[in-house]
């Protein structure tokens, strides 16, 4: 990467005092209110959601009054650590469990509670015929609570506890349909992926403590010029693995598009708005140190660039509305990697996408959510069509994150991923190029998919007339009408989708505009450096009209090829190859099974075995021969007193012997 | 009268009991020949205790003696009770006693 | 404290002796429970007391409480009690288990001829023995007790355990004799060195620790192999480890809590107080030795117990792997590491007690420890698996449970020294999960399955196909669903009450391990400084 800047001095860390004093509060509520509703159990059914709903919205609150107060702080200000207690102190090492408040974490902080409450609230509709409403909002809870833990931690260490504290609010939720098993294997994959990334993460923690005996932000990253250039590379490189895992991103992507066994605001509210992008969280913290490692970066903008185009070929053979959702996810937390692999000029347009693509993608999956809810839970496309007829308010939101998500100009993705892409051809000579390429294509196959998500369940003929509803792959769902019935949903549920639909329409131009992000972050993750001043690959200028062309083909391909066309409702078996690969999610799970798993079952067979007739058949080897032998050498007592006064005879005769041998030699 | 002599005949006595105890079957014969190998070791104990000078040897004669005829006692009694079971004094036997 | 500690040592026998007197009157039997309970709780509120009259500074002597009789004069054995850091959290440990598995065992049905008084003077003759192990600051004196505690777990697998209990009961003992046996030697020859040095030879530790540094480097290393032999099997380490299998799987539930949670714990109890200090320059000749084979548990024990189908093996194999990361912090010779496999044995100890009792559950309602009988179990008692789910995070060292502060502070403690062993035991984390989650999957969640759990319903068969195809219709039948239900009930009040306790700690310190650190630290700096090395990382990083 040309961009390596020097170091700009960092803002003072001071303590917090005020308002920001009782920052505290954003974590503990909702962990109290997951902790009230484990304990309690079935006696807080009744009003377990109302609870659930009540922690986030408050946390919400403080969130916002938190906000307003770092507003009213000059810039400079603005870091402040909140140190709570001392969690592990042993030796040299020194864990401080406490909070990181600053514009980064806030903003998080916004993000998670703002979009959190209002997927609580949805879900209030959603589950509100399952038996397990207060168990699913007790995880829900659980989740926001580790994921704050996660964005706002003033240490690695801290945040490792979120990090793994969402993982498991993650596997809870996956598997929340425990009738089904797919639902387990699901959960058991993102909870595994999630801990091959965690490795990672953890020997980054381990290294950084080598190399500074400290594992605090603020230490860490006043003192990350200490560090050796290449430890340096490798601790961000770890952390990356940390990234992938835990977003998704290449090699570790196969188990979100999985993940989506969980029920829907799930889907939405972590495999979606917060929880996938907690990489690209933690390499925007970590900047200090990637600031100073190039390969580092350029590392994490090759990933991001890889699995940008991965996420929106897979997503363009789906027929599953959540999977094609799943995938355009990847496919977008993608362009977010490969932004804040860019440096300076790429952070403040990462986080900027981050909050928008919150927005959309959240308000496109409760769309889905609220189509499936009116369809029996179906999430087969090939089974929808027509629907915006009955489900208008759904249709409109959901267009609304539709036209956000490929990039419709004006629109929040427009602003967002248009500054992606600029930053992006600044990479430098080659590399501009390349990732140019990439992120425009990329756009334009998210247009394809998009618009062919669009087409199949809002547009086209009522295919689902004639159908029978089937029964969905688990025994928490109702019996199965004997038609589908679509309709509307309640208000409970299309509320936060209108207002999910206002932040897709609005957030971009508002954040990026004048700038407000990203000069909001300033004090987090430095000045932010404009893509117009630096050298591109070709003029900065000229990418909204690229962009609104590609967009522009992709739509329209999708029109020609799925639009103007009838859509079969089986599944056609014969298709070209690229289908084919892209519908075997171009292989990643066989190469998971073929290279780790099958290799690792026989090798734990292997090891059984060599346990059992190995390890232990040497030591019930050594037992059986001590027992033969004894038991051959009891024939010897034979019964005949004169054979043993033979035995004694000789024995003696022996004996002599010896002592006049020995004797003679003496 | 050299005590050579003496140490040769028991020797030869002790030799007659060690084979009588290996090849016969009858117990009480048994038993003889052991009494025959103790008594040798009881001539060699005197002899040694003669060219020596020393009354040990006639000591330890009189122990072999005292413990011989507490054995006596009781292997004949031990014998009498197979006897009186068996009808029979071969130790051969007698080979119960094993593996 | 002289008085509390020996108290801490008679009373758990002399309530196993009334127990024992207890046993041979039939009708007495619930009454002898009771008494051993009260017995057992008596020793907890003692240990309460010491842990409050503990010092945790730096500048008191190694050992508090000291008693000292002489024994064997001739030969300088005496009885020699004394408490330090580590012996005080591993005997707190045991205070806090013992009542619990007690009251655990009062629920389980014993094999015929067997009395429940004669039970319980078994376990408390074993928590007598322990703290006796733990306390000894006589070599001798440790060697007898050393043996001794293997007396009462063999009758305790032998007469109260599953069907092998013979085949497992006599493993055990020859192995850990043999073990024992071998340490003898290495006893004797200290007492040898020890004349040789100071003129008349001594047992006592602290004596012996004052000469280590002058012991020749050959000696030590012979004396060391020695100890490492009893401990090894003891803890065990790969591929000393047979017969813990065997053992966890037959003994029963509440012998197995106290065979792995603490009397394994003796093993790399040993390593920290003898091995190190006593042989400091073989501890750190041969500490490349012992690294490989910790390494090489951490991911044999987690790949093995991946592949076990009876409830009760698995939760031996990763103890097997838990006691490699304990090895591995031992012999990587920093404060975070040694303080952290210090803390691992404490809380190893909870976890798996938890974990065997969830299992120990599950086996009273499912009648078998085969994991193929189990499926679906969450639907049928939710709250039991819950608590298999937080037994099991526990296990795998998840943020947020008190397994995870050990296992951070031995990887992050082994990592400066030994970077690569570290990394390789940093990947055994991810078989942890692996094991965990596919048994918990298998038995827990999904349609409910499983010859135990439906018994002839259906869905009986379709366990045997695992992760398969959802046998659809049959979960939608209520009534079917209710029976099963009934059958195979969910956790009672009691049960939820005896686990509590062990939830509440895994939590706690999971968040607060600063009280049972600080009784950890002034041993632990103690034991590095006899060792004879320095930390590698200072407050600053590394020194460069």
């Amino acid at each position: 990467m040309s961009l390596v800047t020097a170091a700009a001095p960092l803002p003072e860390v001071l303590p917090a005092e005020g308002a920001a004093g009782a920052a505290w509060l954003l974590v503990a509520l909702p962990a109290l209110g997951a902790l009230v509703l484990f304990v309690g159990g079935r006696r807080t059914d009744r009003w377990g959601h109302v609870l659930g709903v009540a922690t986030v919205v408050a946390s919400f609150v403080v969130a916002v009054v938190l906000f307003a107060g770092s507003l009213g702080l000059p810039e400079e200000e603005r870091v402040r650590d909140l140190g709570i207690y001392d969690w592990i102190a042993v030796g040299a090492l020194n864990v401080e469990f406490g909070l990181r408040i600053d514009p980064l974490s806030l903003t998080f902080a916004l993000l998670i509670t703002g979009v959190g409450s209002l997927i609580h609230i949805y879900s209030v509709g959603y589950m509100s015929h399952d038996p397990n409403r207060r168990k699913f909002f007790a995880q829900l809870n659980l989740f926001v609570a580790a994921m704050l833990v996660l964005v706002l931690g003033n240490g690695f260490v801290t945040l490792y506890l979120g990090w793994e504290g969402v993982g498991l609010a993650s596997y809870l939720l996956i598997g929340f349909y425990t009738g089904r098993s797919s639902a387990g294997s699901a959960a058991k994959k993102a909870f595994l992926m999630n801990r091959v990334g965690d490795v990672g993460l953890a020997l980054a923690i381990f290294l950084l403590f080598v190399e500074l005996g400290t594992t605090q932000y603020a230490e860490v990253f006043a003192r990350a010029g200490e560090i050796s250039p290449g430890t340096l590379t490798a601790i961000t490189l770890l952390l990356l693995l940390g990234a992938c895992g835990k977003s998704g991103q290449f090699p570790l992507q196969a188990w979100l598009p999985d993940a989506m066994e969980g029920p829907t605001p799930v889907s939405a509210l972590i495999h979606a708005a917060t929880m996938v992008t907690a990489g690209v969280y933690l390499i925007a913290r970590s900047n200090p140190l990637y600031n100073l490692a190039p390969v580092g970066q350029l590392v994490v903008t090759i990933i991001g660039a890889i699995t940008l185009l991965i996420g929106a070929i897979i997503g363009c053979a789906y027929d599953d509305i959540k999977k094609v959702l799943a995938y355009s996810t990847v496919s977008q937390i993608g362009y977010m990697m490969l932004a804040v692999g860019l440096g300076p000029v790429g952070y403040a347009a990462a986080l900027a996408h981050l909050l928008t693509h919150g927005f959309f993608k959240a308000g496109l999956f409760l769309g889905a959510g609220s189509v499936m809810h009116g369809m029996a839970d179906e999430t087969d496309m090939r089974r929808f069509g027509g629907l915006w007829r009955h489900m208008p308010v759904t249709f409109w939101t959901f267009t609304a994150g539709f036209l956000a998500l490929i990039g419709f100009p004006f629109l929040s993705g427009f602003y967002t991923k248009d500054l992606i892409i600029e930053a992006s051809l600044t990479a430098g000579p080659v590399a501009g190029w390349i990732f140019g390429i990439a992120t425009l294509g990329a756009a334009g196959l998210t247009a394809f998919y998009m618009s062919r998500l669009m087409l199949m369940t809002f547009f086209g003929p009522e295919r689902w007339k004639d159908l029978h509803p089937r029964r969905i792959d688990g025994a928490d769902l109702e019996d199965p009408p004997e038609h589908y019935h679509p309709h509307e949903s309640v208000a409970s549920m299309t509320a936060p989708m209108v207002l999910l639909a206002i932040g897709s329409v609005g957030a971009g131009a508002f954040l990026v505009g004048g700038e407000r992000l990203g000069h909001y972050l300033e004090a987090s993750i430095g000045v932010p450096v404009e893509p117009h001043d630096l050298p591109a690959a070709f003029p900065v200028g000229l990418v909204p009209y690229f962009a609104t062309l590609v967009m522009l083909i992709g739509a329209g391909l999708a029109y020609v090829l799925v639009g103007r066309r009838e859509v079969p409702v089986e599944r056609p078996q014969r298709v070209s190859l690229p289908v084919r690969a892209a519908r075997a999610d171009l292989f990643a799970n066989t190469i998971n099974e073929g290279v780790i798993a099958r290799p690792g079952i026989w090798l734990s067979r292997a090891l059984v075995y060599l346990d059992n007739r190995g390890v232990d058949g040497v030591v019930n080897g050594i037992a059986a021969l001590l027992g033969g032998s004894s038991g051959r050498l009891r024939r010897t007592q034979t019964g005949f007193v004169r054979s043993y006064a033979l035995t004694i005879l000789g024995g003696s005769v022996v004996l002599v012997a010896a002592l006049l041998v020995v004797g003679g030699a003496g | 009268m050299s005590p050579t002599i003496y140490l040769l005949l028991s020797a030869l006595l002790f030799a007659i009991g060690a084979v009588g105890v290996l090849v016969r079957r009858n117990a009480i014969v048994v038993f003889m020949c052991i009494e025959l190998m103790l008594n040798a070791v009881n001539l060699t104990l005197v002899t040694f205790s003669r060219i020596n000078g020393s009354l040990g040897g006639q000591i330890m004669a009189f122990f072999v003696m005292v413990v011989a005829a507490a054995e006596v006692v009781v292997g004949l009694s031990i014998i009498m009770a197979i006897f009186r079971t068996r009808r029979t004094t071969s130790v051969d036997d007698a080979n119960l006693l094993k593996y | 404290m002289s008085a509390l500690l020996l108290a801490l040592l008679l009373v758990p026998l002399v309530g196993a002796a009334i127990c024992g007197v207890m046993a041979h009157r039939e009708n007495l039997d619930r009454a002898a429970r009771a008494v051993g309970l009260g017995f057992s709780a008596v020793s907890l509120v003692l240990v309460a007391v010491v842990w409050s009259l503990f010092s945790t500074s730096p500048d008191t002597a190694r050992f508090q409480g000291r008693i000292s009789v002489e024994w064997i004069p001739a030969f300088g054995v005496s009885f020699a009690l004394g408490l330090d850091g580590i012996a005080l959290t591993m005997i707190a440990l045991l205070s806090v288990l013992v009542p619990i598995v007690l009251v655990f065992a009062a629920a389980d049905k014993l094999p015929p001829g067997r009395t429940g008084a004669g039970f319980t003077a078994l376990m408390l003759t074993t928590q007598g023995i322990l703290v006796g192990v733990f306390a000894a600051t006589d070599v001798f004196l440790f060697y007898v007790l050393f043996e001794a505690m293997l007396i009462p777990m063999y009758f305790l697998i032998g007469r109260f355990g599953g069907p092998r209990r013979q085949y497992a009961a006599v493993k055990f003992f020859l192995y850990s004799f043999l073990g024992g046996l071998i340490m003898l030697a290495s006893v004797i020859g200290l007492f040898v060195a020890s004349e040789a040095r100071y003129g008349q030879g001594t047992f006592d530790w602290t004596a012996l620790q004052g000469m280590a540094a002058e012991l020749p480097l050959s000696t030590q290393i012979w004396l060391f192999l020695g100890f490492f032999a009893a401990f090894a099997i003891k803890a065990p380490l790969v591929p000393f480890h047979t017969w813990l299998p065997d053992a966890g799987a037959e003994a029963p539930i509440a012998g197995s809590i106290i065979l792995l949670g603490l009397l394994d714990k003796v093993g790399t109890f040993g390593f920290l107080r003898y091995a190190l200090p006593l042989f400091p320059a073989a501890s750190r000749e041969l500490a490349p030795l012992v690294l490989t084979l910790a390494v090489i548990g951490v991911l044999y024990g987690a790949l093995l117990a991946a592949a076990q189908t009876d409830l009760k093996r698995f939760v031996a194999y990763t103890s097997i792997a838990h006691f490699g990361f304990i090895a591995l912090g031992i012999f990587a010779f920093s404060t975070q590491s040694i303080a952290g496999s210090a803390l691992y044995m404490v809380n190893h100890g909870i976890s798996t007690a938890m974990l065997f009792l969830v299992v120990g559950l599950l086996i009273r309602r499912g009648g078998t420890a085969d994991m193929t009988a189990y499926g679906g179990v969450g639907r049928a008692a939710p709250l039991l698996a819950g608590m298999f789910l937080v037994a099991g995070l526990s296990t795998i060292a998840l943020p947020g449970t008190n397994s995870f502060i050990s296992e951070f502070l031995v990887l992050l403690g082994s990592f400066p020294r030994q970077p690569a062993f570290t990394v390789i035991a940093t990947v055994g984390i991810v078989f942890a999960a692996l094991y965990m989650l596919w048994v918990f999957q298998r038995t827990m969640t999904g349609p409910l399955r499983g010859t135990a759990v439906v018994g002839d319903g259906p869905g009986a068969a379709s366990a045997a196909t695992l992760g398969g195809h959802d046998s659809g219709s049959d979960t939608s039948d209520d009534s079917w669903m209710r029976r099963t239900t009934a059958r195979f009930g969910d956790l009672t009040r009691g049960e939820v009450a005896l686990l509590t306790p062990l939830v509440a700690l895994i939590l706690v310190l999971g968040f607060f391990p600063g009280p049972v650190l600080e009784v950890l630290d002034p041993t632990v700096a103690a034991t590095l400084s006899e060792v004879g090395v320095t930390d590698p990382v200072t407050p600053n990083g590394v020194a460069r």
